[in-house]
């Protein structure tokens, strides 16, 4: 055995770390889209059903706070639509 | 005879009376599926030294059974106060004409130019739509209408939603277009033209102001002019576990059109930072935007954690990280309080100038809009809610918000120097709920 084909551990590149990132991202998709372990029974969504456990829960709060941020900042949407909306200063 | 004629209409009248109380009982089961549920809300927006706000919002959803929803919203707000010009503060004063080339104000040395002649009210509705068009699959339409003093926005939306996975998985595709048009007080500045401002030159008098106006208005065009946007959205859902739900969305935003803000200013210094003149900024005329975001919630035993995190990057060079996180904390079975924490960090367009040089070529798109530059921002509140034995919720919201602007490597040259040409901005939010 060539010992010069011995990998050496070394600390990982940039370029390394990126490929770890990409296999972390396509491992969670996998496992997103497999929905192997993920998700639950109709039984079991007691606490999912919850108002306040709602994704838009707080509707309101989340439409003022949109627009003053929406107002004050160079970006907006991504919750939903971002849309025009005002002529805000 | 007449007795038994009386007894019979007692008789019908008792049945029926029966009859229409039961349907009242009836009809009183069913009522909290039947109900409009209404949502309000009022808050007090306040900035230090400068914009103040009050808005109102109404928002009332009524289920119409098997998924037939539909919710209609209307807003009324009423914007008052000055806001940042643009312009940079000098160690002397410096005289601006208003926007609407009737009359001028004067900043003092050292003073953050602000034009404090807004004042607008805003009046908002929209209607939305949604229902099961087929087995999972959920169709969501809807309609806004947006109207200002100067400024009017109409749009519309759709999107599709479906299960998959016993409802554990949800795709939803959306689009929406939006047409915006702005009518600006005074006409829309000619971009990057000087501003006018009437320092005795043009004599005095009559004739003086008139001679002003004729300069002031070929500076200006007439008339509306209007942006359109269009957006797609894709989201997707997931259900991790009994406690756990997480959304990925990933959204594309195309403007195009009028994209400048006519009431914005840039200074134009010397190289000793002394300023020689006032432009009207210009920016492109489309803007391109993606954004990905993903939230989770999260059920503990007596809290409901909320994080999400947006990622968004432009074609104007502008890139934003935004983690917005609440804790719902039960405080008893009618009672809660909710802190919120919001963290926001956006990078400089690449035309953003915090003003222009005189000795350099000038730029043909340039903004000094603090919002097109670098910043941090955060947020902190405190919401408390409190639902009351009729079923009715009632909640107050108190938050800070700080806008820290960030010089992104521009020198400030000569007097500029002296000067704080990126103030942080401070606010105060109060709100008050009624959902009923």
């Amino acid at each position: 055995m060539n010992i010069n084909k011995i990998p050496i551990i070394k600390k990982p590149t940039k370029k390394a770390s990126t490929k770890l990132f990409s296999a972390f991202c396509i491992v969670t998709a996998l496992q997103l889209g497999g929905c192997a372990n993920l998700g639950v029974q109709p039984w079991e969504r007691d606490l999912l059903a919850k108002d306040e456990m709602a994704l838009n829960a707080d509707a309101v709060d989340i439409g003022l706070d949109e627009h003053i941020y929406f107002s004050k900042e160079g970006t907006s949407g991504g919750r939903s639509f971002a849309g025009g909306g005002c002529g805000c200063n | 005879m007449q007795l038994s004629k009386s007894k019979k209409i007692g008789a019908l009248l008792a049945t029926a009376t029966c009859t229409l109380l039961n349907a009242g009982a009836q009809a009183q089961e069913t009522k909290s599926e039947n109900d409009w549920q209404f949502d309000t809300a009022i808050l007090y927006y306040g900035e230090t030294d400068r914009v103040s706000l009050l808005e109102g919002v109404i928002s009332a959803t009524k289920d119409f059974g098997d998924q037939h929803i539909l919710n209609t919203k209307l807003v009324i707000d009423s914007l008052t106060g000055a806001s940042a010009t643009g312009a940079v503060s000098q160690p002397y004063a410096q005289t601006f004409s208003r926007p609407s080339g009737n009359g001028q104000y004067t900043t003092s040395p050292n003073e953050l130019p602000l034009d404090d002649t807004f004042r607008d009210t805003r009046l908002a509705l929209s209607a939305n739509w949604t229902q099961t068009v087929y087995q999972d699959t959920r169709i969501n339409v809807g309609g806004n209408v947006s109207r200002e003093y100067d400024y009017l926005s109409v749009g519309a939306n759709v999107s599709a939603e479906k299960d998959f996975y016993n409802k554990n998985t949800t795709a939803l595709f959306g689009l929406s277009y939006q047409f915006d048009s702005i009518d600006p007080v005074g006409g829309r500045p000619i971009p990057l033209s000087t501003m006018v401002v009437n320092n005795g030159q043009f004599g005095t008098g009559d004739a003086g102001e008139e001679a002003f106006e004729a300069t002031f208005d070929q500076t200006r065009i007439n008339g509306s002019d209007d942006k359109s946007t269009v957006d797609a959205l894709f989201g997707l859902t997931q259900i991790i576990n009994r406690r756990m739900i997480l959304q990925l969305n990933y959204s594309y935003s195309n403007s195009s059109g009028y994209l400048n803000d006519p009431y914005k200013l840039l200074s134009l210094v010397n190289e000793n930072g002394e300023t020689q003149s006032i432009l009207h900024e210009n920016r492109p005329d489309s803007r391109a935007k993606h954004s990905v975001y993903a939230q989770t919630k999260y059920a503990f035993d007596n809290a409901i954690a909320d994080v999400s995190y947006r990622f968004a990057t432009d074609d104007w060079d502008i890139q934003s990280h935004t983690i917005d996180s609440r804790l719902r904390y039960k405080l008893t079975e009618t009672d809660y309080i909710q802190p919120h924490v919001r963290f926001y960090q956006q990078s400089e367009a690449d035309f953003y100038r915090p003003f222009l040089n005189e000795d350099e070529a000038l730029p043909s798109i340039a903004s000094a809009d603090y919002r097109l530059g670098e910043m941090t921002a955060i947020t902190l509140g405190l919401k408390y809610g409190h639902k009351m034995n009729n079923g009715h919720e009632w909640g107050v919201r108190a938050e800070y918000y700080q806008q820290d602007p960030k010089n992104a490597g521009f020198e400030n040259i000569g007097v500029l120097a002296t000067q704080d040409l990126y103030p942080s901005v401070k606010a105060f939010i109060l709100q008050f709920n009624y959902n009923f």
